[in-house]
Protein backbone atom coordinates (compact mmCIF):
# COMPACT_ATOMS: atom_id res chain seq x y z
CA UNK A 1 0.00 0.00 0.00
CA UNK A 2 1.34 3.41 -0.85
CA UNK A 3 0.68 6.33 1.40
CA UNK A 4 -1.19 9.39 0.31
CA UNK A 5 -2.38 12.45 2.20
CA UNK A 6 -5.79 10.94 2.88
CA UNK A 7 -4.15 8.01 4.61
CA UNK A 8 -2.90 9.85 7.67
CA UNK A 9 -6.36 10.66 9.03
CA UNK A 10 -7.43 7.10 8.20
CA UNK A 11 -4.58 5.64 10.20
CA UNK A 12 -5.40 7.84 13.18
CA UNK A 13 -9.06 6.91 12.94
CA UNK A 14 -8.12 3.23 13.01
CA UNK A 15 -5.85 3.83 16.00
CA UNK A 16 -8.63 5.62 17.83
CA UNK A 17 -11.08 2.80 17.09
CA UNK A 18 -8.62 0.16 18.29
CA UNK A 19 -7.85 2.18 21.41
CA UNK A 20 -11.57 2.36 22.16
CA UNK A 21 -11.95 -1.40 21.70
CA UNK A 22 -8.94 -2.05 23.90
CA UNK A 23 -10.18 0.37 26.55
CA UNK A 24 -13.42 -1.54 27.16
CA UNK A 25 -11.68 -4.06 29.39
CA UNK A 26 -10.14 -1.25 31.44
CA UNK A 27 -13.52 0.45 31.64
CA UNK A 28 -15.13 -2.75 32.92
CA UNK A 29 -12.47 -3.24 35.59
CA UNK A 30 -12.67 0.44 36.55
CA UNK A 31 -16.44 0.43 36.97
CA UNK A 32 -16.47 -2.86 38.88
CA UNK A 33 -13.89 -1.49 41.32
CA UNK A 34 -15.69 1.86 41.55
CA UNK A 35 -19.00 0.20 42.41
CA UNK A 36 -17.42 -2.36 44.71
CA UNK A 37 -15.31 0.24 46.54
CA UNK A 38 -17.77 1.06 49.35
CA UNK A 39 -17.96 -2.63 50.26
CA UNK A 40 -14.20 -3.12 50.06
CA UNK A 41 -13.70 -0.27 52.55
CA UNK A 42 -16.48 -1.21 54.92
CA UNK A 43 -17.08 -4.00 55.82
CA UNK A 44 -13.76 -4.87 54.14
CA UNK A 45 -12.52 -7.87 52.22
CA UNK A 46 -12.14 -10.21 55.20
CA UNK A 47 -15.85 -9.99 55.96
CA UNK A 48 -16.71 -11.64 52.67
CA UNK A 49 -15.11 -14.82 53.97
CA UNK A 50 -15.57 -14.62 57.74
CA UNK A 51 -19.09 -13.26 58.28
CA UNK A 52 -21.53 -15.79 59.66
CA UNK A 53 -23.96 -15.75 56.73
CA UNK A 54 -25.28 -13.88 53.67
CA UNK A 55 -27.87 -11.34 54.85
CA UNK A 56 -26.76 -8.34 52.83
CA UNK A 57 -29.95 -6.31 53.19
CA UNK A 58 -30.64 -6.58 56.93
CA UNK A 59 -29.89 -3.80 59.43
CA UNK A 60 -26.78 -5.63 60.65
CA UNK A 61 -25.72 -6.93 57.24
CA UNK A 62 -23.72 -10.14 56.91
CA UNK A 63 -21.66 -10.64 53.77
CA UNK A 64 -20.34 -14.19 53.71
CA UNK A 65 -19.74 -15.05 50.05
CA UNK A 66 -18.03 -18.35 50.83
CA UNK A 67 -21.04 -20.62 50.12
CA UNK A 68 -21.39 -19.05 46.68
CA UNK A 69 -17.67 -19.37 45.95
CA UNK A 70 -17.82 -23.03 47.01
CA UNK A 71 -20.97 -23.52 44.92
CA UNK A 72 -19.27 -22.10 41.82
CA UNK A 73 -16.11 -24.15 42.30
CA UNK A 74 -17.87 -27.45 43.09
CA UNK A 75 -20.30 -27.12 40.18
CA UNK A 76 -17.46 -26.24 37.79
CA UNK A 77 -15.25 -29.05 39.05
CA UNK A 78 -18.06 -31.59 38.77
CA UNK A 79 -18.89 -30.48 35.24
CA UNK A 80 -15.21 -30.67 34.25
CA UNK A 81 -14.87 -34.20 35.66
CA UNK A 82 -17.86 -35.32 33.62
CA UNK A 83 -17.38 -33.33 30.42
CA UNK A 84 -13.62 -33.72 29.95
CA UNK A 85 -13.49 -37.50 29.35
CA UNK A 86 -16.70 -37.40 27.32
CA UNK A 87 -15.56 -34.43 25.27
CA UNK A 88 -12.13 -35.86 24.53
CA UNK A 89 -13.71 -39.21 23.68
CA UNK A 90 -16.10 -37.45 21.31
CA UNK A 91 -13.13 -35.74 19.63
CA UNK A 92 -11.28 -39.07 19.32
CA UNK A 93 -14.42 -40.69 17.92
CA UNK A 94 -14.79 -38.03 15.28
CA UNK A 95 -11.11 -38.10 14.35
CA UNK A 96 -10.12 -41.78 14.59
CA UNK A 97 -13.15 -44.04 14.94
CA UNK A 98 -16.05 -42.70 12.89
CA UNK A 99 -16.32 -43.31 9.15
CA UNK A 100 -15.93 -39.96 7.30
CA UNK A 101 -19.65 -39.41 6.70
CA UNK A 102 -20.54 -40.14 10.31
CA UNK A 103 -17.71 -37.88 11.48
CA UNK A 104 -19.01 -34.96 9.41
CA UNK A 105 -22.53 -35.31 10.78
CA UNK A 106 -21.29 -35.80 14.31
CA UNK A 107 -19.28 -32.60 14.09
CA UNK A 108 -22.30 -30.70 12.77
CA UNK A 109 -24.32 -32.01 15.68
CA UNK A 110 -21.68 -30.81 18.13
CA UNK A 111 -21.73 -27.37 16.48
CA UNK A 112 -25.51 -27.25 16.85
CA UNK A 113 -25.22 -28.26 20.51
CA UNK A 114 -22.66 -25.50 21.02
CA UNK A 115 -25.07 -22.99 19.47
CA UNK A 116 -28.08 -23.72 21.70
CA UNK A 117 -28.60 -20.70 23.99
CA UNK A 118 -27.84 -21.28 27.65
CA UNK A 119 -31.31 -20.16 28.67
CA UNK A 120 -32.73 -22.99 26.55
CA UNK A 121 -30.46 -25.51 28.27
CA UNK A 122 -31.60 -24.08 31.58
CA UNK A 123 -35.24 -24.30 30.60
CA UNK A 124 -34.89 -27.89 29.45
CA UNK A 125 -33.05 -28.72 32.67
CA UNK A 126 -35.81 -27.11 34.70
CA UNK A 127 -38.76 -28.84 33.05
CA UNK A 128 -37.24 -32.21 32.13
CA UNK A 129 -34.14 -32.95 34.18
CA UNK A 130 -35.03 -31.64 37.65
CA UNK A 131 -38.36 -33.52 37.82
CA UNK A 132 -36.46 -36.73 37.03
CA UNK A 133 -33.95 -36.03 39.80
CA UNK A 134 -36.82 -35.15 42.14
CA UNK A 135 -38.30 -38.63 41.74
CA UNK A 136 -34.98 -40.08 42.75
CA UNK A 137 -34.00 -37.66 45.53
CA UNK A 138 -36.01 -34.49 46.24
CA UNK A 139 -35.95 -31.50 45.78
CA UNK A 140 -34.55 -32.02 42.28
CA UNK A 141 -33.16 -28.53 41.81
CA UNK A 142 -29.70 -29.39 43.00
CA UNK A 143 -25.95 -29.40 42.60
CA UNK A 144 -26.32 -32.56 40.50
CA UNK A 145 -28.71 -30.84 38.08
CA UNK A 146 -26.28 -27.91 37.79
CA UNK A 147 -23.36 -30.25 37.10
CA UNK A 148 -25.28 -32.21 34.46
CA UNK A 149 -26.51 -29.12 32.59
CA UNK A 150 -23.09 -27.45 32.78
CA UNK A 151 -21.34 -30.53 31.41
CA UNK A 152 -23.83 -30.70 28.57
CA UNK A 153 -23.04 -27.08 27.74
CA UNK A 154 -19.24 -27.29 27.84
CA UNK A 155 -18.94 -30.72 26.22
CA UNK A 156 -19.21 -29.36 22.65
CA UNK A 157 -16.50 -26.76 23.41
CA UNK A 158 -14.08 -29.42 24.62
CA UNK A 159 -14.95 -31.82 21.81
CA UNK A 160 -14.70 -29.32 18.93
CA UNK A 161 -11.48 -27.67 20.11
CA UNK A 162 -9.82 -31.00 20.98
CA UNK A 163 -10.80 -32.30 17.56
CA UNK A 164 -9.04 -29.32 15.97
CA UNK A 165 -5.97 -30.07 18.07
CA UNK A 166 -6.02 -33.74 17.03
CA UNK A 167 -6.41 -32.70 13.40
CA UNK A 168 -3.23 -30.62 13.49
CA UNK A 169 -0.97 -33.49 14.57
CA UNK A 170 1.78 -33.86 11.95
CA UNK A 171 0.87 -36.60 9.50
CA UNK A 172 4.28 -38.23 9.94
CA UNK A 173 3.43 -39.16 13.55
CA UNK A 174 0.40 -41.17 12.49
CA UNK A 175 2.20 -42.71 9.53
CA UNK A 176 4.99 -43.73 11.89
CA UNK A 177 2.48 -45.34 14.22
CA UNK A 178 0.85 -47.16 11.32
CA UNK A 179 4.16 -48.44 10.00
CA UNK A 180 4.97 -49.83 13.45
CA UNK A 181 1.74 -51.78 13.22
CA UNK A 182 0.26 -50.12 16.31
CA UNK A 183 -3.40 -50.81 16.96
CA UNK A 184 -5.81 -47.89 16.80
CA UNK A 185 -6.03 -47.61 20.57
CA UNK A 186 -2.24 -47.73 20.94
CA UNK A 187 -1.94 -44.96 18.33
CA UNK A 188 -4.46 -42.85 20.22
CA UNK A 189 -2.86 -43.34 23.63
CA UNK A 190 0.76 -43.39 22.57
CA UNK A 191 0.86 -40.87 19.73
CA UNK A 192 -2.26 -38.75 19.19
CA UNK A 193 -3.11 -37.71 22.74
CA UNK A 194 0.47 -36.79 23.77
CA UNK A 195 1.00 -34.86 20.54
CA UNK A 196 -2.23 -32.88 20.95
CA UNK A 197 -2.00 -32.44 24.72
CA UNK A 198 -1.57 -28.66 24.84
CA UNK A 199 -4.46 -28.04 22.47
CA UNK A 200 -6.65 -30.33 24.54
CA UNK A 201 -5.50 -28.71 27.78
CA UNK A 202 -6.34 -25.25 26.52
CA UNK A 203 -9.77 -26.44 25.36
CA UNK A 204 -10.39 -27.71 28.88
CA UNK A 205 -9.32 -24.39 30.42
CA UNK A 206 -11.58 -22.50 28.03
CA UNK A 207 -14.47 -24.76 28.98
CA UNK A 208 -13.72 -24.21 32.68
CA UNK A 209 -13.98 -20.47 32.08
CA UNK A 210 -17.36 -20.94 30.47
CA UNK A 211 -18.57 -23.09 33.33
CA UNK A 212 -17.48 -20.59 35.98
CA UNK A 213 -19.13 -17.73 34.13
CA UNK A 214 -22.35 -19.48 33.17
CA UNK A 215 -25.34 -17.84 34.77
CA UNK A 216 -28.74 -18.66 33.32
CA UNK A 217 -28.56 -22.44 33.00
CA UNK A 218 -27.26 -22.83 36.55
CA UNK A 219 -29.65 -20.25 37.94
CA UNK A 220 -32.60 -22.22 36.55
CA UNK A 221 -31.67 -25.67 37.83
CA UNK A 222 -29.50 -25.29 40.95
CA UNK A 223 -32.16 -24.33 43.50
CA UNK A 224 -30.26 -21.22 44.62
CA UNK A 225 -30.27 -21.79 48.37
CA UNK A 226 -27.30 -20.13 50.07
CA UNK A 227 -25.46 -23.03 51.68
CA UNK A 228 -22.34 -25.11 51.35
CA UNK A 229 -23.85 -28.23 49.74
CA UNK A 230 -23.57 -31.40 51.83
CA UNK A 231 -24.56 -33.75 49.02
CA UNK A 232 -25.04 -33.91 45.26
CA UNK A 233 -28.78 -33.55 45.76
CA UNK A 234 -28.58 -30.38 47.85
CA UNK A 235 -29.50 -27.04 46.24
CA UNK A 236 -26.63 -24.59 45.74
CA UNK A 237 -26.22 -21.00 44.71
CA UNK A 238 -23.30 -19.90 42.52
CA UNK A 239 -21.65 -16.47 42.40
CA UNK A 240 -23.20 -15.73 39.02
CA UNK A 241 -26.69 -16.81 40.06
CA UNK A 242 -26.37 -14.69 43.20
CA UNK A 243 -25.76 -11.57 41.12
CA UNK A 244 -28.59 -12.32 38.72
CA UNK A 245 -31.04 -12.96 41.56
CA UNK A 246 -30.26 -9.95 43.73
CA UNK A 247 -28.97 -7.06 41.62
CA UNK A 248 -32.54 -6.09 40.74
CA UNK A 249 -33.38 -4.94 44.26
CA UNK A 250 -29.95 -4.44 45.81
CA UNK A 251 -29.16 -1.04 47.34
CA UNK A 252 -25.95 0.60 48.53
CA UNK A 253 -23.85 -1.85 50.60
CA UNK A 254 -25.70 -4.85 49.17
CA UNK A 255 -25.18 -3.63 45.59
CA UNK A 256 -21.50 -3.01 46.31
CA UNK A 257 -21.18 -6.54 47.71
CA UNK A 258 -22.58 -7.94 44.45
CA UNK A 259 -19.99 -5.99 42.50
CA UNK A 260 -17.36 -7.56 44.76
CA UNK A 261 -18.58 -10.98 43.65
CA UNK A 262 -18.31 -9.74 40.06
CA UNK A 263 -14.69 -8.83 40.76
CA UNK A 264 -14.06 -12.30 42.21
CA UNK A 265 -15.43 -13.85 39.00
CA UNK A 266 -13.22 -11.58 36.92
CA UNK A 267 -10.13 -12.58 38.92
CA UNK A 268 -10.95 -16.29 38.47
CA UNK A 269 -11.26 -15.76 34.70
CA UNK A 270 -8.02 -13.75 34.56
CA UNK A 271 -6.21 -16.63 36.29
CA UNK A 272 -7.57 -19.08 33.71
CA UNK A 273 -6.66 -16.84 30.75
CA UNK A 274 -3.12 -16.37 32.08
CA UNK A 275 -2.78 -20.10 32.71
CA UNK A 276 -3.86 -21.00 29.18
CA UNK A 277 -1.54 -18.35 27.68
CA UNK A 278 1.30 -19.83 29.74
CA UNK A 279 0.52 -23.36 28.55
CA UNK A 280 0.35 -22.25 24.92
CA UNK A 281 3.73 -20.53 25.30
CA UNK A 282 5.24 -23.78 26.59
CA UNK A 283 3.81 -25.42 23.51
CA UNK A 284 5.51 -22.94 21.17
CA UNK A 285 8.87 -23.62 22.81
CA UNK A 286 8.36 -27.37 22.64
CA UNK A 287 7.29 -27.54 19.01
CA UNK A 288 10.16 -25.26 18.01
CA UNK A 289 12.65 -27.90 19.07
CA UNK A 290 10.61 -30.98 18.29
CA UNK A 291 11.80 -33.76 16.01
CA UNK A 292 9.50 -36.00 14.04
CA UNK A 293 10.49 -39.09 16.01
CA UNK A 294 10.65 -37.84 19.56
CA UNK A 295 10.19 -39.96 22.63
CA UNK A 296 6.44 -39.62 22.91
CA UNK A 297 5.84 -40.66 19.35
CA UNK A 298 7.99 -43.71 19.88
CA UNK A 299 6.54 -44.96 23.13
CA UNK A 300 3.60 -47.25 22.43
CA UNK A 301 1.65 -48.30 25.49
CA UNK A 302 -0.38 -50.97 23.75
CA UNK B 1 -8.58 -56.62 23.49
CA UNK B 2 -7.99 -53.11 24.79
CA UNK B 3 -8.46 -51.92 21.24
CA UNK B 4 -11.88 -53.53 20.96
CA UNK B 5 -13.04 -52.16 24.32
CA UNK B 6 -11.88 -48.68 23.32
CA UNK B 7 -13.80 -48.87 20.04
CA UNK B 8 -16.96 -49.87 21.87
CA UNK B 9 -16.49 -47.07 24.42
CA UNK B 10 -15.98 -44.42 21.70
CA UNK B 11 -19.10 -45.46 19.83
CA UNK B 12 -20.95 -45.56 23.15
CA UNK B 13 -19.95 -41.98 23.98
CA UNK B 14 -20.96 -40.77 20.52
CA UNK B 15 -24.30 -42.53 20.86
CA UNK B 16 -24.84 -41.01 24.32
CA UNK B 17 -24.19 -37.49 23.02
CA UNK B 18 -26.36 -37.97 19.95
CA UNK B 19 -29.27 -39.36 21.92
CA UNK B 20 -29.08 -36.58 24.52
CA UNK B 21 -29.17 -34.07 21.69
CA UNK B 22 -32.13 -35.84 20.13
CA UNK B 23 -33.85 -35.84 23.52
CA UNK B 24 -33.43 -32.06 23.98
CA UNK B 25 -34.36 -31.02 20.45
CA UNK B 26 -37.16 -33.57 20.21
CA UNK B 27 -38.64 -32.41 23.50
CA UNK B 28 -38.50 -28.76 22.44
CA UNK B 29 -40.12 -29.47 19.09
CA UNK B 30 -42.84 -31.79 20.42
CA UNK B 31 -43.84 -29.40 23.20
CA UNK B 32 -43.18 -26.14 21.38
CA UNK B 33 -44.32 -26.53 17.78
CA UNK B 34 -48.05 -27.03 18.53
CA UNK B 35 -48.16 -23.60 20.22
CA UNK B 36 -46.57 -21.73 17.34
CA UNK B 37 -48.96 -20.04 14.97
CA UNK B 38 -49.19 -16.79 13.07
CA UNK B 39 -51.26 -15.54 15.97
CA UNK B 40 -48.48 -16.34 18.43
CA UNK B 41 -45.93 -14.41 16.37
CA UNK B 42 -48.15 -11.40 15.72
CA UNK B 43 -49.88 -10.63 19.01
CA UNK B 44 -48.83 -9.18 22.34
CA UNK B 45 -48.36 -11.30 25.44
CA UNK B 46 -51.31 -11.45 27.81
CA UNK B 47 -51.70 -12.68 31.39
CA UNK B 48 -47.93 -12.25 32.13
CA UNK B 49 -47.07 -14.26 29.03
CA UNK B 50 -49.19 -17.35 29.75
CA UNK B 51 -51.45 -16.39 26.85
CA UNK B 52 -51.03 -14.25 23.78
CA UNK B 53 -47.96 -13.97 21.61
CA UNK B 54 -44.49 -12.53 21.43
CA UNK B 55 -44.60 -9.71 18.85
CA UNK B 56 -43.21 -6.90 21.07
CA UNK B 57 -40.57 -9.31 22.33
CA UNK B 58 -39.45 -10.17 18.80
CA UNK B 59 -39.28 -6.46 17.94
CA UNK B 60 -37.22 -5.69 21.07
CA UNK B 61 -34.89 -8.62 20.38
CA UNK B 62 -34.21 -7.44 16.82
CA UNK B 63 -33.73 -3.81 17.95
CA UNK B 64 -31.21 -4.86 20.61
CA UNK B 65 -29.41 -6.92 17.99
CA UNK B 66 -29.42 -3.99 15.54
CA UNK B 67 -27.92 -1.59 18.11
CA UNK B 68 -25.32 -4.18 19.05
CA UNK B 69 -24.21 -4.80 15.47
CA UNK B 70 -24.35 -1.14 14.39
CA UNK B 71 -21.75 -0.38 17.07
CA UNK B 72 -19.73 -3.58 17.05
CA UNK B 73 -19.15 -3.91 13.28
CA UNK B 74 -17.34 -0.59 12.64
CA UNK B 75 -15.39 -0.90 15.90
CA UNK B 76 -14.52 -4.52 15.21
CA UNK B 77 -13.52 -4.12 11.57
CA UNK B 78 -11.47 -0.99 12.31
CA UNK B 79 -9.58 -2.70 15.11
CA UNK B 80 -9.00 -5.83 13.05
CA UNK B 81 -7.61 -3.77 10.15
CA UNK B 82 -5.25 -1.93 12.46
CA UNK B 83 -4.06 -5.14 14.12
CA UNK B 84 -3.48 -7.11 10.94
CA UNK B 85 -2.47 -4.46 8.36
CA UNK B 86 -0.62 -1.95 10.53
CA UNK B 87 0.56 -4.30 13.26
CA UNK B 88 4.23 -3.89 12.47
CA UNK B 89 4.15 -0.13 12.87
CA UNK B 90 2.16 -0.28 16.11
CA UNK B 91 3.70 -3.25 17.83
CA UNK B 92 3.40 -2.40 21.52
CA UNK B 93 0.02 -0.76 21.08
CA UNK B 94 -1.20 -3.78 19.12
CA UNK B 95 -0.01 -6.20 21.75
CA UNK B 96 -1.78 -4.26 24.51
CA UNK B 97 -5.03 -4.16 22.54
CA UNK B 98 -4.80 -7.86 21.83
CA UNK B 99 -4.21 -8.81 25.46
CA UNK B 100 -7.11 -6.64 26.50
CA UNK B 101 -9.35 -8.36 23.92
CA UNK B 102 -8.24 -11.80 25.12
CA UNK B 103 -9.39 -10.92 28.61
CA UNK B 104 -12.59 -9.37 27.29
CA UNK B 105 -13.42 -12.61 25.46
CA UNK B 106 -13.33 -14.49 28.76
CA UNK B 107 -15.38 -12.08 30.87
CA UNK B 108 -18.55 -13.85 32.08
CA UNK B 109 -21.78 -12.47 30.68
CA UNK B 110 -23.19 -11.58 34.10
CA UNK B 111 -20.13 -9.36 34.66
CA UNK B 112 -20.98 -7.60 31.39
CA UNK B 113 -24.44 -7.16 32.90
CA UNK B 114 -22.97 -5.57 36.04
CA UNK B 115 -20.82 -3.27 33.93
CA UNK B 116 -23.64 -2.34 31.55
CA UNK B 117 -25.90 -1.56 34.47
CA UNK B 118 -23.28 0.62 36.18
CA UNK B 119 -21.91 2.34 33.07
CA UNK B 120 -24.58 2.59 30.37
CA UNK B 121 -27.73 2.48 32.48
CA UNK B 122 -26.68 4.60 35.47
CA UNK B 123 -23.49 6.54 34.69
CA UNK B 124 -24.50 7.53 31.14
CA UNK B 125 -28.14 7.77 32.21
CA UNK B 126 -29.65 5.48 29.60
CA UNK B 127 -31.67 3.63 32.22
CA UNK B 128 -33.12 0.22 31.45
CA UNK B 129 -33.27 0.55 27.70
CA UNK B 130 -32.76 -1.23 24.41
CA UNK B 131 -29.84 1.14 23.77
CA UNK B 132 -28.13 0.18 27.01
CA UNK B 133 -28.66 -3.54 26.36
CA UNK B 134 -27.45 -3.32 22.77
CA UNK B 135 -24.29 -1.43 23.77
CA UNK B 136 -23.54 -3.97 26.50
CA UNK B 137 -23.86 -6.79 23.97
CA UNK B 138 -21.63 -4.87 21.55
CA UNK B 139 -18.81 -4.94 24.13
CA UNK B 140 -19.41 -8.66 24.49
CA UNK B 141 -19.31 -9.69 20.82
CA UNK B 142 -16.46 -7.34 19.88
CA UNK B 143 -13.62 -9.84 20.55
CA UNK B 144 -15.36 -12.48 18.38
CA UNK B 145 -15.79 -10.05 15.47
CA UNK B 146 -12.23 -8.77 15.70
CA UNK B 147 -10.64 -12.19 15.89
CA UNK B 148 -12.39 -13.65 12.86
CA UNK B 149 -12.07 -10.49 10.73
CA UNK B 150 -8.37 -10.48 11.53
CA UNK B 151 -8.08 -14.13 10.53
CA UNK B 152 -9.89 -13.30 7.30
CA UNK B 153 -7.52 -10.40 6.54
CA UNK B 154 -4.45 -12.50 7.26
CA UNK B 155 -5.68 -15.13 4.80
CA UNK B 156 -5.61 -12.58 1.94
CA UNK B 157 -2.48 -13.31 -0.16
CA UNK B 158 0.25 -10.67 0.02
CA UNK B 159 0.20 -10.51 -3.78
CA UNK B 160 -3.02 -8.49 -3.52
CA UNK B 161 -1.25 -5.93 -1.35
CA UNK B 162 1.76 -5.78 -3.66
CA UNK B 163 -0.42 -5.42 -6.73
CA UNK B 164 -2.38 -2.59 -5.07
CA UNK B 165 0.87 -0.85 -4.11
CA UNK B 166 2.19 -1.26 -7.67
CA UNK B 167 -0.95 0.44 -8.97
CA UNK B 168 -0.37 3.30 -6.54
CA UNK B 169 -3.72 2.81 -4.80
CA UNK B 170 -4.20 4.69 -1.55
CA UNK B 171 -4.49 2.80 1.72
CA UNK B 172 -8.19 3.54 1.87
CA UNK B 173 -8.90 2.26 -1.64
CA UNK B 174 -6.79 -0.83 -1.06
CA UNK B 175 -8.73 -1.62 2.09
CA UNK B 176 -12.18 -0.80 0.80
CA UNK B 177 -11.91 -2.25 -2.69
CA UNK B 178 -9.55 -5.17 -2.24
CA UNK B 179 -8.61 -6.34 1.25
CA UNK B 180 -11.98 -6.10 3.01
CA UNK B 181 -13.96 -7.76 0.17
CA UNK B 182 -11.33 -10.49 0.01
CA UNK B 183 -11.59 -10.96 3.79
CA UNK B 184 -15.39 -11.27 3.70
CA UNK B 185 -15.46 -14.96 4.70
CA UNK B 186 -13.73 -14.13 7.98
CA UNK B 187 -15.94 -11.12 8.54
CA UNK B 188 -19.06 -13.19 7.93
CA UNK B 189 -17.94 -15.99 10.21
CA UNK B 190 -17.45 -13.36 12.90
CA UNK B 191 -20.87 -11.87 12.23
CA UNK B 192 -22.57 -15.24 12.51
CA UNK B 193 -20.77 -16.00 15.78
CA UNK B 194 -21.53 -12.53 17.12
CA UNK B 195 -25.20 -12.60 16.20
CA UNK B 196 -25.53 -16.07 17.67
CA UNK B 197 -23.95 -14.97 20.92
CA UNK B 198 -26.03 -11.78 21.08
CA UNK B 199 -29.33 -13.54 20.39
CA UNK B 200 -28.60 -16.23 22.95
CA UNK B 201 -27.52 -13.82 25.65
CA UNK B 202 -29.66 -13.43 28.73
CA UNK B 203 -27.60 -12.61 31.79
CA UNK B 204 -26.06 -9.44 30.35
CA UNK B 205 -29.50 -8.11 29.46
CA UNK B 206 -31.28 -8.73 32.78
CA UNK B 207 -30.10 -5.43 34.25
CA UNK B 208 -29.52 -3.39 31.11
CA UNK B 209 -32.45 -3.78 28.72
CA UNK B 210 -34.85 -4.98 31.38
CA UNK B 211 -38.07 -6.95 31.56
CA UNK B 212 -40.80 -4.75 30.10
CA UNK B 213 -42.84 -6.77 27.60
CA UNK B 214 -44.70 -3.89 25.93
CA UNK B 215 -43.97 -2.77 22.38
CA UNK B 216 -40.95 -0.43 22.60
CA UNK B 217 -41.67 3.14 21.42
CA UNK B 218 -38.02 4.15 21.08
CA UNK B 219 -34.51 2.86 21.72
CA UNK B 220 -34.67 4.44 25.17
CA UNK B 221 -37.57 2.21 26.21
CA UNK B 222 -36.97 -0.99 28.08
CA UNK B 223 -37.49 -4.05 25.92
CA UNK B 224 -37.62 -7.72 26.83
CA UNK B 225 -35.50 -10.02 24.69
CA UNK B 226 -36.68 -13.47 23.62
CA UNK B 227 -34.14 -15.15 25.90
CA UNK B 228 -35.31 -13.17 28.94
CA UNK B 229 -38.91 -13.99 28.00
CA UNK B 230 -38.07 -17.72 28.15
CA UNK B 231 -36.32 -17.27 31.50
CA UNK B 232 -39.15 -15.24 32.97
CA UNK B 233 -41.89 -17.63 31.80
CA UNK B 234 -40.00 -20.65 33.10
CA UNK B 235 -38.97 -19.26 36.48
CA UNK B 236 -41.47 -16.60 37.52
CA UNK B 237 -44.75 -17.45 35.80
CA UNK B 238 -46.45 -20.65 36.93
CA UNK B 239 -48.22 -22.11 33.90
CA UNK B 240 -45.98 -20.28 31.46
CA UNK B 241 -44.26 -23.44 30.30
CA UNK B 242 -46.00 -24.03 26.99
CA UNK B 243 -45.34 -20.49 25.79
CA UNK B 244 -41.75 -20.81 27.03
CA UNK B 245 -41.38 -23.95 24.89
CA UNK B 246 -42.77 -22.12 21.87
CA UNK B 247 -40.47 -19.14 22.48
CA UNK B 248 -37.47 -21.45 22.74
CA UNK B 249 -38.29 -23.00 19.37
CA UNK B 250 -38.73 -19.52 17.86
CA UNK B 251 -35.34 -18.46 19.27
CA UNK B 252 -33.55 -21.48 17.81
CA UNK B 253 -35.27 -21.10 14.42
CA UNK B 254 -34.35 -17.39 14.43
CA UNK B 255 -30.72 -18.33 15.02
CA UNK B 256 -30.77 -20.79 12.12
CA UNK B 257 -32.47 -18.28 9.75
CA UNK B 258 -30.03 -15.48 10.55
CA UNK B 259 -27.10 -17.84 9.98
CA UNK B 260 -28.43 -18.84 6.55
CA UNK B 261 -29.23 -15.25 5.54
CA UNK B 262 -25.84 -13.93 6.57
CA UNK B 263 -24.02 -16.56 4.54
CA UNK B 264 -26.17 -15.82 1.49
CA UNK B 265 -25.74 -12.07 1.73
CA UNK B 266 -22.01 -12.62 2.03
CA UNK B 267 -21.90 -14.64 -1.16
CA UNK B 268 -23.70 -11.94 -3.11
CA UNK B 269 -21.53 -9.15 -1.72
CA UNK B 270 -18.38 -11.06 -2.47
CA UNK B 271 -19.40 -11.64 -6.10
CA UNK B 272 -20.22 -7.99 -6.64
CA UNK B 273 -17.11 -6.53 -5.10
CA UNK B 274 -14.34 -8.81 -6.27
CA UNK B 275 -15.54 -9.89 -9.71
CA UNK B 276 -16.84 -6.76 -11.46
CA UNK B 277 -17.90 -8.52 -14.65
Amino acid sequence: MSRSRTDVPLLWTLRAVAALAGAITLLIVAFLILEAWPALQSPGIAHFLTDSSWFPASTAPQFNLLPMVVGTLVATLGAMLLATPLGVAAALFSRFYAPPVVATWFRRLLELLAGIPSVVYGFWGLVVLTPLIRQWAPPGQSLLAAILILSLMILPTIALLSETALRSIPRAYLQGAASLGLSRWATVIGVALPAARTGIASSILLAAGRAIGETMAVLMVAGNIVQVPDSLFAPVRTLTANIALELGYALEGHRAALFVSGLILLVLILLLVSLSRWIMREELNVTAGIEPYNEEARAPHG
Amino acid sequence: MADRIATVVMWGVALLITSTFAWIVGDLLVQGLPHISWDFLSSSPADAGRAGGILPILVSTLLILAVCMAVAIPLGVGTAVLLSEFGRRNQIFGRLVRYSLDVLAGVPSIVFGLFGNAFFSLYLGMGFSILSGGLTLACMVLPLLIRSTETGLRAVPDDYRRAAAALGLSVFTTLWRILLPAATPGLIAGLVLGIGRALAETAALLFTSGYVDRMPGSLLDSGRSLSIHIYDLAMNVPGGESNAYASAVVLIVLLLIINALTFRAADRWLQQRITPV
